[in-house]
């Protein structure tokens, strides 16, 4: 891992979608963001909930899986079902809790790295995922270069700046501050859900923009018609972010939330390289970048970024900032442009390599 | 001034419905690398890689058109052409494309420089003012010249500089630029002399002396 440390065995948790052709040169990995998991599209079976991007992939979507193999894993780290600081620390017995190392986004890459392996394939024809799920998508093409046809970065950056470091500070003291952190070890106790559900609320915030809130939520009050002279919810968008905070708790670990935020920040495509050109200077993937108007968490000039450098190094680059009210929310529900986008993209790039 | 040799017929055949675009597609070679600044839809680019094996890239300031390009598997990027170029290395393609927009951008000379710093050949297509329709209807009329080749109104037009093929061959000169081919059209039929006068449509291949 990149602080030095080994850590083994691990855990993958997997799902794929699709069928691997004989030429094995239709596999698409998609990584997911923040809180995503590998359960990206289809109904699951233990939930009953569809994927997080299940807009996107499946039979005649963007990531059409009658012709291409799908694949989602759970990142490094993660809480649902990949090794994290959740799991069992097979020398103690006991959770690792805040003895797991401290990971990157270049080591989460690794790890997928090891499972493209596994699954025998040489070379992916597309690696691709929006927010974090973008990082990784960059990492790919400049840590395993040989091994990947064309990249999608969505609605993301080559290094965060100060303002989603702070975003994501906020999150990690409302988690750290809570008495029933105790220091991470948690398990089998109360967990953090006070601090980790203000963690979302603040994450929620930053995943919408001014319009979209304004539209969804305005003034409106929540089941009352004055307000009520106290601090219980008045509003519509109080009673939304306390129940996106609740609901959050349920399925995510406070831990993971600091690690992988911190694998966020740390995250910085320059490093070891000097400049992002040089980074890029080892890939001849295909990219197509997107970005939407509204996203004020990853700015469009954080995308212009990845192809200006990307075209220093005369790569065969595509970008447009698509036209969107939702913030950065509107990479998992403004579907349709993105759609015929990726699907031509892909198209293409399948053909290439026929 | 002196006019290409022509070749016996005078016609050209149009390519997705332009004459210039048949020019541009028989001047290209196969197999080589190619820049399209105000590619509009890639619908040029997407016909080059087809059937001359290209390597294909596009420049669009429309995010809507893009979109398009986008969508039937060209790579382009949303960006302007005044601005656009500067991170591309020298020499980076075998031809930079400027169809019809040379007179829409802020700045052409400076456009022109960075299309042959990193092609090592321009082609330039650009309708020319010097028609003897803009002549007449500014002669007759006395207003800005409404024709079928520049057919806005002043206040909404998207062109900014109005040049003829005098003007061009007069930049050629003063920047000492060497034209490998020219041809000039009206309508689907190249036009064999008096091209200031008689040409709607000028394509230049041109290259660094």
């Amino acid at each position: 891992m990149d602080n030095g440390a080994t850590l083994a065995p691990v855990d993958v948790a997997y799902e794929t979608w699709g069928e691997l052709n004989r030429k094995k040169n239709n596999a698409v990995l998609i990584l997911h963001a923040f809180s995503g998991d590998a359960h990206a599209a289809g109904i699951s079976h233990e939930t009953g909930k569809p994927g997080w991007w299940d807009n996107m992939i499946g039979p005649g979507k963007a990531f059409d899986t009658n012709k291409y193999f799908v694949i989602c894993s759970n990142v490094l780290g993660g809480c649902r079902g990949t090794t994290g600081p959740s799991s069992i620390n097979p020398a103690t017995g006991c959770p690792y809790a805040m003895s797991f190392p401290v990971i990157t986004i270049a080591d989460m890459v690794r790890l997928q790295k090891m499972l493209i392996d596994s699954l025998g394939i040489e070379k992916l024809l597309c690696v691709a995922g929006g927010s974090m799920g973008g990082m990784q998508a960059l990492q790919w093409a400049v840590s395993y270069p040989d091994r990947v046809v064309s990249a999608i970065p969505i609605a993301c950056t080559t290094r965060h700046s100060a303002q989603q470091i702070a975003f994501n500070e906020v999150g990690r003291q409302a988690i750290m501050a809570d008495p029933d952190w105790n220091d991470g070890n948690y398990y089998g106790r109360k967990p953090p859900a006070r601090g980790l559900a203000v963690a979302r609320m603040v994450g929620h915030i930053t995943y919408m923009s001014d319009d979209s809130m304004r539209e969804k939520f305005g003034r409106r009050l929540r089941g009352k018609e004055n307000f009520g002279f106290d601090f219980d919810v008045d509003f519509e968008v109080e009673s939304y972010l306390r129940y996106r905070g609740s609901e959050f708790v349920n399925r995510f670990d406070a831990n993971s939330y600091l690690y992988i935020t911190k694998a966020m920040d740390y995250f910085d495509l320059t490093n070891g390289h000097g400049s992002l050109a040089t980074a890029f200077s080892v890939t001849n993937a295909r990219f197509l970048v997107i970005s939407f108007s509204s996203d004020w968490l990853y700015p469009s000039y954080q995308s212009q970024e990845i192809v200006r450098a990307l075209r220093t190094r005369n790569c065969d680059v595509a970008y447009v900032e698509l036209q969107s009210n939702y913030g950065h929310d509107a990479f998992l529900v403004d579907v349709a442009e993105q759609t015929d986008l990726i699907r031509g993209f892909l198209g293409s790039t399948y053909e290439k390599v026929q | 001034m002196t006019a290409e040799p022509q070749k016996k017929t005078a016609f050209v055949p149009e390519l997705l419905g332009r004459s210039d675009y048949a020019i541009i597609g028989e001047i290209v070679e196969p197999n080589t690398k190619v820049l399209d600044l105000g590619c509009g839809e890639g619908e040029l680019l997407q016909w080059l890689a087809e059937n001359k094996g290209v390597d294909a890239r596009g420049v669009e300031i429309s995010g809507s058109r893009v979109r398009r390009a986008i969508a039937r598997g060209v790579s382009v990027y949303q960006g302007d052409i005044d601005e656009g170029l500067a991170d591309y290395p020298d020499q980076a393609f075998d031809y930079v494309i400027l169809s019809q927009t040379l007179q829409q951008t802020h700045r052409p000379l400076k456009v022109l420089h960075e299309m042959l710093r990193v092609g090592r050949r321009v082609i330039v297509a650009f309708p020319n003012f010097g028609h003897w329709s803009v002549r007449l209807t500014m002669l007759l009329c006395g207003g800005a010249p409404k024709t079928k080749l520049f057919p806005y109104n002043w206040y909404d037009s998207p062109n900014i500089h109005f040049l003829t093929v005098s003007d061009f061959e007069a930049l050629i000169a003063q920047e000492r630029l060497t034209v490998e081919r020219r041809y000039f059209l009206a309508g689907r039929h190249r036009v064999p002399l008096l091209p200031n006068l008689l040409a709607e449509v000028a394509v230049y291949l041109i290259r660094a002396s």
